[in-house]
C-alpha cells in the first residue's frame, strides 16, 4: 500500500436532456416569473471597445439534422485579450464586457446568433499568442458530457497560423471546422458539427 | 463578491474513463450526437482557466426556494432541502460559483413545451432555481421532490427522480451538468442515462442520501449532494513557462 493522493474524482457529468431551458433559459421558453432576465443575453455592453461582430450557427448532429435542443456558452477575452474575471492574473479588463454568452438555438429554424466583440490575441502558457478565438461548451439531449470547443476567425489568418492551440490539430484538413466564415462586414458563420463529414473539433482541454 | 482570492493555475485534466464517454447506444440519442473523431488534448490556458463570476446581488429572495418562486403560493409534493458543498478535487471550497437546478414537478412532468406527459403540470410549480455558493462552497434549495417519469427510448423506460444540476466553478473549463438522484430509487440502476456512467462507484457519487440531521421536523427532509469540480494544478515549480 501507498499513501493515499487524497484527489476526489470530478463529480460525473450527466446529459443536460431535452429540458434544459427550463433551468437555464426559462423566460425564452416562455416561463416567466421566477427571473426577471434570463443570464448571459449578451457578453457586452453598451461602449465595449473593439470590432462588434454577430456570429450565426447551428447545431448539427450525425444525421444531419438540426438540433433545436442544444444551448451553447461562450466565454472571450476582451479586445486587447484579457478576460474580465478576477483571476486573469493581467487585470484591467474592458468594463463592458462581460466576457460570457449563453444562447439557445431557436425553437423553428435551430439558429442561433449572438452579437459580441471581436476578442483580441491571449497568451498560451508558454508565452505565445493564440489568435483570437471564443470559447464555446455545447449541451444537450444526447451529448453526455459538455462539449468544449473553439470558434476562430477565417480572416485572422496570420494569427491562426502563429496560434499554438490551431497547431496542435494533427489533420490539418479540419482547423478549418474550427474557423468562423465571414458572410459580410463583422458578420461570421460557426455550424456545430457533432459527428461525421465536416465534424467540429472538439477539445479535451 | 470574493471573500477569497479567486483560483488560478492549470485545471487538472478530466478522467475520461471516470466520466461517460460520448458514445453509448444504451442512450440512444447519444449515438447521433456523439463526436466520432478523437477530441484534441491540450493543457488548458487562460481561456479555460478564467470564468465569469455572478454576484450574490443578482439573486432573487427566493431562487432558492423552488416550491415558491414561480406564483408565492406553495408547490404540491413532498418537501425536501437539497443542501450540499461545491468543493473542487483537492477538496478545496469552490465560493461564489453560480448552481443552477431544474427538474420535474411531484408527478413527473416538466414545465416544458416540448414535454407531453400525461402527469398534469402544477400551476404554482415552475421547476427551477439558482444560488451562489457561500465561501465554504456550502448552497442550499428547498424544493419538492421530483416524481419518476417515462421517457421514449427503449419501450418502458423511466428516469429515476432527479434534479438537473448546472455549475460554474471559476474557470470556464470547470462548466458540468449533472444530476443528482435520491438514494433508494430502484430506478437509478435500470436507467440508460444513468447507465452510460463506467463505473459503480462514479453512480454512487450522484445519489444524495437523506440527511436526517439537516431535516426540518415538521417541514422538509433534507438530502445531501456534495459535487466536485475539476482541481487546479499546485506546485511552487507553477511559475515556469511550459509548452501546451
Amino acid at each position: 500500500m501507498v499513501q493515499s493522493l487524497n484527489q476526489l474524482k470530478e463529480s460525473p457529468s450527466q446529459t443536460a436532456g431535452p429540458y434544459v431551458h427550463i433551468g437555464l433559459t426559462p423566460n425564452a421558453l416562455g416561463n416567466h416569473g421566477i427571473y426577471p432576465r434570463d443570464l448571459g443575453k449578451s457578453p457586452i455592453r453598451a461602449g465595449a471597445k473593439g470590432e462588434k461582430i454577430t456570429i450565426t450557427g447551428h447545431v448539427r448532429d450525425g444525421a444531419g439534422m438540426i438540433l433545436r435542443d442544444a444551448l451553447v456558452e461562450s466565454w472571450q477575452a476582451d479586445a486587447a485579450g484579457i478576460h474580465p474575471a478576477p483571476n486573469d492574473p493581467r487585470g484591467g479588463a474592458d468594463p463592458n464586457v462581460t466576457g460570457w454568452a449563453r444562447f439557445i438555438a431557436d425553437f423553428d429554424s435551430g439558429d442561433w446568433q449572438f452579437d459580441t466583440v471581436k476578442p483580441g490575441r491571449v497568451p498560451a502558457p508558454d508565452g505565445r499568442l493564440m489568435a483570437p478565438h471564443i470559447s464555446i461548451w455545447v449541451v444537450a439531449r444526447g451529448i453526455n458530457i459538455g462539449l468544449q470547443s473553439r470558434i476562430y476567425f477565417e480572416d485572422e489568418e496570420k494569427a491562426n497560423a502563429e496560434c499554438p492551440v490551431l497547431q496542435r490539430v494533427e489533420h490539418r484538413e479540419r482547423v478549418k471546422t474550427l474557423l468562423a466564415k465571414k458572410t459580410g462586414p463583422g458578420s461570421y458563420r460557426f455550424d456545430i458539427v457533432l459527428q461525421g463529414e465536416d465534424e467540429t473539433v472538439f477539445f479535451d482541454i | 463578491m470574493a471573500e477569497s482570492a479567486p483560483a488560478r493555475g492549470p485545471l487538472v485534466g478530466r478522467d475520461r474513463f471516470w466520466q461517460p464517454p460520448a458514445y453509448t447506444p444504451g442512450y440512444k440519442t447519444s449515438m447521433t450526437r456523439a463526436p466520432s473523431r478523437p477530441l484534441v488534448a491540450l493543457g488548458s490556458t487562460l481561456s479555460e482557466e478564467t470564468g465569469p463570476v455572478f454576484g450574490r446581488d443578482m439573486l432573487g429572495e427566493k431562487d432558492n426556494n423552488l416550491i415558491e418562486n414561480f406564483t408565492g403560493q406553495q408547490a404540491v409534493g413532498e418537501r425536501i432541502v437539497v443542501h450540499g458543498r461545491l468543493i473542487d478535487q483537492s477538496g478545496r471550497p469552490v465560493p461564489d460559483a453560480l448552481i443552477e437546478v431544474w427538474q420535474a414537478n411531484a408527478g413527473g412532468r416538466y414545465r416544458h413545451k416540448k414535454d407531453g406527459y400525461l402527469a398534469p403540470l402544477d400551476p404554482n410549480f415552475g421547476g427551477c432555481g439558482r444560488t451562489v455558493t457561500d465561501a465554504q462552497g456550502r448552497y442550499e434549495f428547498l424544493t419538492v421532490r421530483p416524481g419518476a417519469y417515462p421517457w421514449p427510448n427503449g419501450v418502458n423506460d423511466w428516469r429515476p427522480m432527479h434534479i438537473h444540476f448546472g455549475l460554474f466553478g471559476s474557470g470556464f473549463g470547470q462548466r458540468l451538468i449533472t444530476q443528482m438522484y435520491f438514494e433508494g430509487d430502484p430506478l437509478i440502476a435500470r436507467c440508460p442515462i444513468v447507465k452510460v456512467i463506467p463505473s459503480q462507484e462514479a453512480i454512487d457519487s450522484l445519489i444524495a442520501p437523506l440527511d436526517m440531521d439537516a431535516s426540518m421536523p415538521m417541514d422538509a427532509l433534507a438530502y445531501k449532494f456534495d459535487i466536485v469540480l475539476r482541481g487546479r494544478r499546485q506546485t511552487y515549480f507553477e511559475n515556469r513557462k511550459e509548452g501546451l
